[in-house]
């Protein structure tokens, strides 16, 4: 049966027709969906885990207890759990283990544009690169294969345009896959120093093994064309390149780590100019240089952003670029939705002339005008450290102008390490948990306190205020942010004190409530104070000479109200 | 026959993804080869989004280039402007009359241009202006916007009624079975 597929899609198909028992992740765009999808097949054990670190030794655990496993990040997920991985290489798997990465050339919704490519050359292990949704589908599958015959974790790399494009996939069915028997083993699965250096050997031999027999792997392959140019590609790259040169030879890897030398060899030998057209990193380009072959690649393409087929056609056939006038538009950026709770404490903290080291996650809207939330971006977690680090470097005094705010799910990831530092380190910064009952930006995920699993059944409730207390923060606050006062009341007590604090504000997400309250309206008492503006709520728009609440967008929240001096926001009919 | 390419712009929120998956069952149906890419994450929070639909004997890139679309299909006219030189020469633009103000705007740090849809129209020979979302709020639910604009669109692509028919009730909720297709004919047989 045929049937159009998200990549993301397609590679949640694949784990389950390849007899995957255990998925885990924590959710990140562009992979969130593959875990999704994951979890509507009832023979699949999916899971959201705390953070990706986590995620990766859940799946290890399951692979060396027999079962396939595979476990799913974003590219900046992959540094949080670098630490497994590499030593996981050493391990090598039982069950079949593939991790899954995917990439964001361009940053559509990430903070860099890292190149997972590097992590494979680095951990010494073997990675696929589907092209489409049907290779998304297929190379996990194989993925799970190679896995097992080499005794290897297996990396597939997807990246936005292959995870987020549906593209027509085969469904077949699920293969029966027995548990492999458990059989202790230290010295493949203990990694001290004496055993490991064994095991670095084994590693060697593996990926030395693997590289020969890339040559004869039916998923690097050439397409001969006209032999007056010749391209090495990958992944979405590869249908630029199809659709800018179709005349052209091309040499598609579907493994990209380790590179099947000979074929390379002998596809340079017959081109006449050789091209490598790879997003972001250099990564095939350095090892096909290296080899003594002259080729052509970042200098004519740029590490950054994504390709497409014009930069692909202009680069090669050095076509003059058409100069396409452009109007210069008003940007749209992403806002905060109406009614979104995080909106009442970016208000207050706005209006306290505080600043805040911000984190990974809706809230990070914030830091946009008119609200001007937040002072810092870097990486799940980093607001409580950074909050400490700033004390520490300026002093008690200036700390106290300063907030760190963190959703309710990335704190749970990795902003409760950063919260025992600060009560370690008799630190006074003051944490500000975001609390919207889910993991907001990437689409609803369930978190370990929202007391739901990923499959929809009951869980225990992670308590954030016990969890606060547990580790030494004596003072632990709640509030509705849509309390304005109470949430003034409570930054200015909490700020000042000497001690560490965390405060949290506590209201769902506005999208998680399907019920549409009554639309506000602006009445004619209106004074044109503008305080109401300062909310950044998409809803309410200044026009020439007066404001308006766009009925379409106002979701009823009545934040608005609260701000209104004039008493001119009322609910519409009243 | 020669891949048609089809860009659907709009605003984070306004159902454009729903249109673009209609679109892809009743071409997979016919024996096409699609492609279509979409904005998932960040991108949707209010906004702009923009998915691409590519359909014909063979597709490789998922993604419409500068000048390579066939139709323009926008849920809201600054959208339009902003996406109006991905048009090929002779494409179509189909054009919801509607204005969102995006925050720049709103904060009165910027202004909503004036004069849209004729800047649209300089640009642009084949266009198509509706207001969707007036019709949209008579047929009782502002979210049919999507497929009034897609019954429109439909009666450019060509293709018979109950084929799109045929698709809506595969891809629709049960529900809103009924209303969608009420509205992609109130949207087809609109001109």
């Amino acid at each position: 049966m045929k049937k159009l597929m998200l990549g993301n899609e397609a590679v949640a198909r694949g784990a389950y027709e390849a007899g995957v028992k255990v998925a885990t992740a924590y959710p990140g765009t562009p992979s969130t969906e593959i875990t999704e999808f994951v979890a509507k097949y009832d023979e699949i054990y999916a899971e959201w885990s705390p953070n990706e670190k986590v995620a990766m030794e859940v799946a290890i655990g399951a692979s060396i207890g027999g079962a396939r496993a595979m476990v799913t990040m974003k590219h900046v997920g992959l540094n949080v759990a670098a630490d497994p991985l590499f030593t996981v290489s050493y391990t090598g798997v039982n069950g079949g283990l593939v991790i899954l990465v995917a990439d964001d050339p361009g940053m559509h919704s990430s903070q860099n544009e890292q190149d997972s490519r590097y992590y494979a050359r680095s951990a010494h292990i073997p990675m696929l690169e589907p092209a489409d949704s049907q290779e998304a589908k297929d190379f996990v599958k194989f993925g799970f294969k190679l896995s097992e015959e080499y005794d290897t974790p297996v990396l597939v790399r997807m990246t936005t345009r292959i995870s987020h494009s549906q593209s027509i996939v085969e469904i077949k069915e699920r293969e029966n896959i027995e548990l492999k028997p458990y059989k202790k083993d230290i010295a493949k699965y203990v990694m001290m120093p004496g055993m490991a250096i064994k095991r670095h050997i084994v590693v060697e031999d593996r990926m030395n093994k693997l590289a020969e027999n890339a040559n004869s792997l039916e998923i690097n392959r050439i397409e001969w064309g006209d032999k007056k140019i010749g391209i090495i590609t990958s992944g979405i790259a590869y249908q630029y390149v199809k659709e800018a040169l179709p005349e052209a030879s091309v040499l598609k890897l579907g493994m990209v780590h380790p590179l099947p030398k000979k074929m390379i060899k002998k596809f340079a030998k017959e081109v006449e100019t050789l091209y490598i057209v790879e997003e972001l990193e250099p990564v095939i380009e350095e090892q096909v240089k290296s080899m003594g072959i002259k080729a052509i690649g970042k200098e004519i393409f740029s590490v950054q952003g994504e390709l497409s087929v014009r930069k692909v056609l202009s680069a090669i056939s050095k076509e003059e670029k058409k100069v396409i006038n452009k109007e210069i538009l008003p940007n749209r950026p992403p806002v905060l939705c109406p009614g979104c709770p995080h909106r009442g404490i970016y208000y207050v903290m706005n209006k306290l002339k505080l600043h805040a080291t911000g984190d990974i996650g809706c809230y990070t809207l914030g830091a946009l005008p008119p609200l001007d939330g937040i002072d810092t971006c870097v990486c799940m977690g980093a607001s409580v450290g950074m909050a400490h680090g700033i004390e520490k470097a300026r002093g008690r005094d200036f700390s106290k102008n300063w907030v760190g705010v963190i959703g309710d799910s990335t704190f749970i990831h990795s902003g409760i390490t950063g919260l025992i530092d600060i009560i370690y380190n008799k630190g006074i910064s003051t944490i500000i948990i975001l609390d919207n009952s889910t993991t907001g930006m990437t689409g609803h995920q369930d978190h370990p306190a929202t007391g739901k699993t990923i499959k929809g059944e009951p869980a225990p409730i992670l308590n954030l205020v016990e969890l606060s207390k547990a580790v030494g923060v004596k003072n632990v606050r709640v509030v509705d942010p849509f309390d304005l006062k109470e949430v003034e009341v409570v930054l200015k007590e909490e700020t000042s004190k000497d001690e560490a604090s965390v405060i949290i504000a506590s209201r769902p997400c506005a999208l998680l409530s399907k019920k549409k309250d009554p639309v506000y309206k602006i009445t004619d008492s209106c004074v044109m104070c503008g305080l109401c503006l300062k909310l950044g709520c998409p809803a309410i728009e200044k026009q020439t000479n007066k404001v308006v609440i766009n009925d379409a967008l106002c979701n009823g929240c009545g934040l608005c109200t609260k701000v209104c001096k004039s008493n001119a926001i009322v609910r519409e009919g009243e | 026959m020669n891949t048609k390419n089809i860009l659907i712009v709009g605003v984070g929120g306004q159902g454009t993804l729903l249109t673009s998956r209609i679109i892809g069952d009743v071409v997979i149906n016919k024996g096409y080869d699609v492609k279509m890419s979409e904005v998932h994450g960040m991108a949707q929070r209010g906004g702009s989004v923009v998915t691409h639909v590519k359909y014909g004997d063979k597709v490789y890139s998922p993604l419409v280039e500068e000048r390579g679309a066939d139709v323009l299909l926008a849920f809201e006219k600054l959208e339009a402007l902003r996406w109006i030189h991905y048009l090929k020469e002779d494409g179509i633009a189909i054009v919801n009359d509607q204005e969102i103000n995006p925050m720049p705007v709103i904060i009165g740090a910027e202004e909503y241009p004036e004069d849209i849809i004729e800047k649209i129209k300089e640009n642009c020979k084949n266009t198509y202006i509706v207001d969707a979302l007036s019709i949209a709020k008579n047929l009782g639910n502002i979210k049919v916007l999507n497929t009034i604009l897609l019954g429109i669109l439909a009666k450019y692509l060509g293709l018979s009624v109950d084929e799109w028919k045929d698709a809506i009730e595969r891809v629709v909720p049960s529900k809103t079975i009924e209303l969608n297709k009420k509205a992609f004919l109130t949207g087809y047989n609109l001109k």
